[in-house]
């Protein structure tokens, strides 16, 4: 692996290249409902990351012979808009997107109902409109809360983060600079209210007490994560509530 | 007491909503150990008298049930029976026997003089158990095709509102405006009425109906909306 080894993450005090302490996280946006025709959506905002997710379904499976018959059918497509990094971005899909799907899919079909779906489809499109380090993560934030907001029967929300490493020092929620230049990348989807993890992958070195301090680190930004995904999907219905004026 | 949450709560899925004891928890949620949680994004209904605890989903598509009253388009007409959407994801099979009782000699009869593709029918399921399409059936009094009026969809899960406490609300509409009311459980309400003035309203009413379900005092509020709208 090529490293440039001028390029400085960590300056004197302790800060990063966007001025946040090891330990924090980018600020985070969740919003739902924002796509009419999807029967749910989201839009997650995490630092210089926007992504959309839309949920349909459950619905008629097409083409039909890739129906179960016990289950609910989970289908999940990520894609990178070509105008989402500097460099266009060819609209095919590549094998990054086609595994990322896959990883999103797996990391959300445990807190799915399927079960109570027979025969049918759930499909989740999640497009990156910019990316900036991190969108796997953004991804599964706004797909769970868009299955969410479509009413399909879930265990639990899934959030996720990634934990980085820069030299020895455990960073939360890299961004592209970091995960470009850093020495490690461990992207994290939990059911924080089950405490389940749905993800876990890991680029670099651990040790096995950095893998648990890993896991601390993560699980306490997922519960801030799920607090914003909670507060998204409450809102829209707490606002007509107030546009009522009627308090119980 | 061993309940989590306040009547008409909003939940998401994963909440707690109370542990087994005086209350019977019902509706969308799912249980480990004696706790109950949500299913889904909804809202707590708490019937203190009954001791019930009941999660309603705000929204959702229909899932058909044995029973239920469904409106449905027919969307194709084939050889002994047709297809009907239903606002599911299961499409809804109507044979020919559910119809007619009367022989129906397929050569010289064609089905869709009956009931041809675009139709609107009110149907009740007769069967459904997730391996099989649901049937349905328009053979008993009441059901049938509706000729005319206008089609409102709503959510399914708002559908027990729109009804209102033995069909309290759909009254309220239906002599406020001298409308009639077909409701279907699926979500597909149609409005028919003389007037086109107050068939508009019905269909807003029921709009506002929709938006507003999970809040409190809503009959009041729909019935000081239809009297503004209709000395307007």
């Amino acid at each position: 692996m090529t490293k440039a080894k001028n390029v400085k993450l960590i300056d004197e005090n302790g800060r990063r290249t966007d001025g946040r302490l090891p330990d924090e996280m980018r600020p985070l946006r969740v919003e739902t409902g924002v796509l009419k025709n999807a029967d749910g959506s989201a839009y997650v905002e995490l630092g210089n990351n926007k992504v959309v997710a839309a949920v349909y379904g459950p619905r008629e499976v097409t083409p039909r012979h890739e129906a179960l018959s016990d289950r609910a059918l989970l289908r999940c497509r990520y894609a990178m808009l070509p105008f989402s990094v500097a460099d266009r971005k060819s609209p095919q899909p590549t094998r990054r997107e086609i595994e990322l799907s896959k990883v999103i899919r797996e990391a959300l079909a445990p807190a799915i109902f399927l079960n109570e779906y027979p025969r049918t489809a759930i499909d989740v499109f999640i497009n990156v409109l910019e990316a900036d380090g991190g969108t796997r993560t953004a991804s599964i934030i706004a797909a769970s809360v868009a299955l969410a907001d479509a009413g399909i029967a879930m265990r639990d929300l899934v959030a996720a983060i990634a934990v980085g490493k820069i030299g020895d020092i455990l960073v939360l929620d890299i961004n592209g600079l970091e995960d470009q230049y850093g020495d490690g990348d461990m992207p994290i989807a939990m059911m924080p209210k089950v405490g389940e993890i749905t993800l876990i992958q890991a680029d670099g070195v651990y040790s096995p007490q950095e893998v648990e301090q890993a896991v601390a680190m993560a699980s306490r930004a997922i519960k801030r994560i799920y607090e914003e995904q909670v507060k998204a999907l409450k809102s829209k219905y707490e606002a007509v509530r107030l546009e009522v004026g009627k308090d119980e | 007491m061993t309940l989590y949450v306040k009547d008409r709560q909003i939940v998401i899925p994963g909440d707690p909503i109370g542990e087994q004891g005086k209350f019977s928890i019902e509706g969308h949620v799912y249980r480990v150990n004696k706790k109950f949680f949500s299913k889904v994004l909804g809202v707590v209904y708490i019937d203190p008298d009954r001791k019930i605890v009941r999660v309603i989903p705000l929204k959702g598509k229909y899932i058909p049930v044995e029973g239920h009253r469904v409106v449905g388009k027919v969307v194709e007409v084939g050889l002994t029976n047709w297809i009907v959407d239903i606002n599911s994801p299961y499409e809804a099979i109507l044979p020919v026997s559910e119809v007619t009782s009367k022989p129906v000699n397929i050569s010289r009869n064609e089905l869709a003089k009956i009931l041809d593709e675009g139709d609107l029918i009110l149907a009740k399921v007769v069967s459904f158990d997730y391996t099989k399409d649901p049937v349905i059936s328009i053979k008993e009094s009441k059901l049938g095709k509706i000729p005319k009026g206008s089609l409102v969809e709503i959510s399914p899960q708002k559908v027990a509102r729109i009804i209102g406490r033995k069909g309290s609300m759909v009254s309220l509409i239906e002599e406020m405006l001298g409308v009639r009311l077909i409701v279907g459980q699926n979500g597909r309400i149609v409005v028919v009425g003389d007037d086109p003035l107050k068939e508009e309203i019905a269909v807003l009413a029921i709009k506002k109906i929709e938006a507003e379900a999970h809040i409190t005092g809503l009959t009041d509020r729909i019935r000081e909306f239809i009297e503004s709208r209709l000395r307007e």
